[in-house]
Formats: C-alpha cells, sequence, structure tokens
C-alpha cells in the first residue's frame, strides 16, 4: 500500500471499513468469466415485468410525467398498497401518513434502521438472511447479534433462541418470512410463539416481507396482524419479486405514523421520491396485476415440487421451502464446506449456487439454489450436481 | 374438475410433450396418479390431441398460405347455424372455425399452398354452398404469435448469473 493509499485510507469512515463486500460478489466475479454457466444464483424473478405493467409505464412516460412525484410517493399509489395489505393481510396503513414509497424493499431497510438505531443499540438478526441486514446495522452504528435457525426446525427461528439473546441493550430485531436463502416461513401459531417474547421485552420489529406473495402452502401470516405487533413493527415490502419488478427499484414501508414520518425525513432528504415512471407501472400491478402475479405463483410452486424432488432423488437433504423461490439444501454428505462446495461445482460443472455461509450463521453446510430458471434448466442442473456429488463422494 | 386437473391441464397445453415423471414431481403426486388422470382425461375429450406449433416459414420446401374468410350465412330453423358450418369444417383445408358475433356469422381459417388454391375453394365450395350469402377473404401475411407463441422471440435472460 503506497503511501497516498494510506492516507486516502484514513479518509474512509471507520463505518465503512467496519463493513466487509458481499460474499455474493466473488462468486459473480467468478462465474461471469465462464461459459455454458446454469445460474441457481439469481436471486430474482425469471419472468420479465408482466407486459400491461411495462405499458401503463411507456404510457406514463408519453404523457410526459416525469417529473418528481411528493416524498412519500403517489398519493394514487400509496392508497393502492394501503387497500392492497388491507385485503391481503388484514392490516390497516393510512395513505396519508403510514406508507412511505421507497427506492426498492433495500432502501426500506436502510430507512428503518436509520430512524430506529442508536450507537450500541444491539439488533437481533434471524439468520441465514438476505446479505444486507447486518452491514446496514453496522453502518448506522448498530450492534447485529445473529439469532440463527437451522435445518431441525425447517429455519423457522424459536422464541427461546430469541430471548436468550436480549440484553438490556437490545433495541429490535430483523425478521424475513418467507425468508431468502432458506425459503422457510412462519405460520400463525408460530409467530404468535416469537410475538410474547418481542413484545415481553418491548421490541422493535423489522419484517421484510418482500417475499410475502410467495408463499404456496399456506396463505402468508403478515407480522403486523399478529396482536400487539402492529405497533411496533416496520413492514417492508416492494414489488420486485411478486411482480417480476426487480430493476425498476421500486419498494414501501408501512408502520406506526411515529417512525414513517421519521423514515420519510430520511428519505425527502437522501432520495427526494422514488422513480416517478416506476410508481406508475407499480400503480398498474397493483390493479391489474394479480391474475399474472397468481400464474407466475403457480408456476413456481411446480418448480420448487420438481426441484426438491429431485435435490432429495441425488441425496441431498432438503427441507420443503413454503416460500420465496429458493431451495437451501444440506451439502454435508459431501464432507465439503459450502464454499468449496460451491466454488468445485461452479469450476468443474459450471452450474452457480450461492455458499449459504454468506447468508450468516446456521447457512454453513448448505447453499442456496434458486429454482427461478427454466425447468430444462433445473434438468440440466440436477444432472451436473449429481455427476459432481457421485465424483466428490467416490 | 380438481384443481390438479386444472392445473394438469395447463401444463399438458403449454407443454404437449412434458414427461408423465416430470408432471408427477411438479404436481406432488405419483406418476401412476398421472397417467390415470391423463388417461381419464384424454377418454372424456377434455384432452382432443397433442400437436407441435411450427413455424412453416422456416421450412422452404413447404410453401403454404394461411386465409381468414368472414363468412354471412342464413341459419336454419331448428339447427341454427351448426348445420352449415359442419359442412364448412368438414372440408381438410379448414384448419379452423368460429361462429362469431358481430357484422358477421363464421370465421373460416383455411390452409392452402397457394392464394389460387385459395381463391378455388372459396369460388368453388364455399361460395356455392346455399346458406352462404357472402365471403371475405383476407390473407395472413406474416406470423407474430400463435397460441400464445411468439414466433420471434427476443426475450433472452438479462439476469446477473449471481445475486443476493
Amino acid at each position: 500500500m503506497t503511501v497516498s493509499n494510506t492516507r486516502q485510507q484514513v479518509k474512509l469512515s471507520d463505518a465503512v471499513q467496519r463493513i466487509q463486500p458481499s460474499g455474493i460478489r466473488r462468486f459473480f466475479d467468478l462465474a461471469s468469466t465462464m461459459d455454458n454457466v446454469i445460474s441457481l444464483g439469481v436471486g430474482e424473478p425469471d419472468f420479465a415485468t408482466p407486459w400491461n405493467v411495462r405499458e401503463a409505464s411507456i404510457a406514463s412516460l408519453e404523457r410526459g410525467i416525469t417529473s418528481y412525484t411528493a416524498n412519500a410517493g403517489l398519493m394514487e399509489l400509496r392508497s393502492e398498497i394501503s387497500s392492497y395489505l388491507k385485503t391481503n393481510f388484514g392490516t390497516s396503513y393510512s395513505p396519508e401518513n403510514e406508507v412511505l414509497v421507497t427506492v426498492g424493499a433495500s432502501e426500506g431497510i436502510d430507512l428503518a434502521l436509520r430512524a430506529t438505531v442508536n450507537p450500541g443499540d444491539e439488533i437481533l438478526i434471524v439468520e441465514p438472511c438476505f446479505v444486507s441486514y447486518a452491514p446496514l446495522v453496522s453502518l448506522v452504528g448498530g450492534v447485529p447479534i445473529p439469532v440463527p435457525t437451522s435445518i431441525k426446525n425447517d429455519f423457522k427461528v424459536l422464541s427461546e433462541e430469541i430471548e436468550k439473546r436480549i440484553t438490556n441493550k437490545t433495541k429490535g430485531i430483523m425478521l424475513s418470512y418467507p425468508s431468502n436463502p432458506t425459503g422457510a416461513i412462519m405460520v400463525k401459531q408460530e409467530l404468535e410463539e416469537i410475538s410474547k417474547v418481542i413484545i415481553e421485552h418491548d421490541l422493535l420489529v423489522i419484517s421484510d416481507e418482500i417475499y410475502g406473495e410467495l408463499s404456496y402452502d399456506s396463505v402468508h401470516v403478515s407480522i403486523p396482524s399478529i396482536e400487539g405487533m402492529w405497533e411496533r413493527t416496520i413492514l417492508i415490502s416492494g414489488f420486485s419479486k411478486s411482480y417480476a419488478m426487480t430493476g425498476w427499484r421500486l419498494g414501501y414501508v408501512a408502520g406506526p405514523e411515529i417512525y414513517t414520518k421519521a423514515m420519510l425525513k430520511i428519505h425527502q432528504y437522501a432520495m427526494m421520491c422514488a422513480s416517478t415512471m416506476a410508481q406508475y407501472a407499480a400503480i398498474e400491478a397493483l390493479k391489474n396485476g394479480k391474475e399474472e402475479m397468481e400464474n407466475m405463483k403457480v408456476s413456481y410452486r411446480q418448480r420448487r415440487n420438481y426441484f426438491v424432488k429431485a435435490l432429495k432423488d441425488i441425496g441431498l437433504n432438503c427441507h420443503m421451502p413454503g416460500g420465496a423461490f429458493y431451495a437451501f439444501p444440506s451439502i454435508t454428505i459431501t464432507g465439503l464446506t459450502s464454499e468449496e462446495f460451491a466454488e468445485k461445482l461452479l469450476l468443474e460443472e459450471h452450474v452457480a449456487v450461492v455458499p449459504g455461509n454468506v447468508f450468516g450463521s446456521g447457512g454453513e453446510g448448505h447453499i442456496r439454489c434458486s429454482y427461478a430458471t427454466s425447468l430444462p434448466h433445473l434438468e440440466e442442473a440436477i444432472k451436473r450436481m449429481d455427476r459432481f456429488i457421485k465424483r466428490t463422494n467416490g | 374438475m380438481t384443481e390438479k386437473e386444472k392445473e394438469l391441464l395447463h401444463l399438458l397445453e403449454k407443454e404437449g410433450r412434458i414427461s408423465t415423471e416430470k408432471i408427477a414431481m411438479m404436481l406432488d403426486e405419483s406418476e401412476e396418479k398421472i397417467s390415470e388422470l391423463i388417461a381419464s382425461l384424454e377418454k372424456q375429450r377434455v384432452i382432443l390431441g397433442y400437436s407441435a406449433v411450427v413455424d412453416w416459414s422456416k421450412v422452404n420446401t413447404t410453401e403454404s398460405v394461411t386465409a381468414m374468410i368472414d363468412v354471412k350465412v342464413t341459419p336454419k330453423r331448428g339447427v341454427g347455424f351448426d348445420e352449415v358450418a359442419e359442412r364448412i369444417y368438414r372440408f381438410k383445408e379448414v384448419r379452423a372455425l368460429y361462429l362469431m358475433s358481430g357484422t358477421y356469422d363464421l370465421s373460416v381459417v383455411i390452409e392452402g399452398k397457394t392464394m389460387s388454391e385459395i381463391a378455388h375453394f372459396v369460388s368453388d365450395k364455399l361460395s356455392a354452398l346455399d346458406s352462404v350469402l357472402s365471403t371475405t377473404t383476407h390473407f395472413q401475411l406474416k406470423k407474430y404469435k400463435h397460441d400464445g407463441i411468439v414466433f420471434e422471440d427476443h426475450d433472452e435472460d438479462h439476469r446477473i448469473v449471481v445475486s443476493p
């Protein structure tokens, strides 16, 4: 390192130097240089956004609607979000002051943490989980405390696991069911169980329910719909997964006004508003997108059934993921670590998966496979994985 | 009809060649059960056949022309349009036939080797029928989409290989 680099380095914040780049990045770089890769590493739908949604956005551009919107988002969109949440999950949020449209659910997570975490506050994070939670907690000076889950309990979080990590510094807990990467879901009774502990210790809940629509065997239960939880929960969701709109970067947060007002303060300075054309697309998605969304959901469920059965057939232990579009099989029978397995599989068989350890504690020994890819690709991936496992196990 | 049967039909409608084994895995059923369901749906003539969607424009040895003909007819007492419809759809040139609402009655889809072959069919066979009052023939110039399948599909996977 040169002297000038060191000098530059001291100009970086302690916070940013504390966090590491995502472990997914390395696999992306590696896979990008290779040919004939079948990727099960993609964390987004394989459908393009439904045409009527794209067309609505084109129409808004044609009408010249290219200016800012209100900081909190178009009123029409907030109203649609509010009635969508009411109809589907039975939760009430006033569109005027309890809903905020964000640049993807990712911004929502960041806003929620920035608005609530003081330096030194401990935030419990149910893991394995989406890669951004812990780094974002660290960035605002909070202390991420992992709460591990395991295949033994189908990656559902247990109340005693939460309880034994609560200290007098614990501010809140981050949850995300259906889960990326495990596909796990929590049914009503299980949520009520953990809610007792959460309420007893007066914790704040940041609930990332971006995969809420993609629940296959039972209706998704939204955490704020559980008694005593609405007033302490910041709900985060968006359009990326259910409406295949990842590139639009459009999400929302909903919660008690005290939180949404605080988040709006940050959002108005940092972001102004979410993209206007994306907001028009989202209105169309909520108004007329249900059928397409249901069709995509059926297709994910069918591919899930196929893929999980196929994984078991080639000898990998895998719980039945109730939601999202990921399978999270155990690869311990190969004797390899997650990283070794993923790297060798990529180099030798050109199949990209994401090693489970990058998603935090409880992830080691597993790989994340996204089944949001075509059936022929899934078949071919299974064929190659089968060959790989047989060779590895000798 | 059960939800599972409907789902099975949608799968087969989308891809007639899909294996029973794969359907069984996707619908979380045994293969025997799926075979049984398919056999029974075939027997009830809910499933009428399995065919491929072919882009014949890529097969240069087989020139063919498709026309859609709007036909006005006089319905007959007692049988309505059905009798004349049957007389029309029995011609092997007729690929499809629909009874329509609006300014004409029957929509006939005809396939032939050349335009004159179709013209010949219209003047000699179709217009010659007693019930047929008039015909308007439209020739297809290009097929963009057929049975839900886009012929020149440019939809590639644009996603990055690995993402969170």
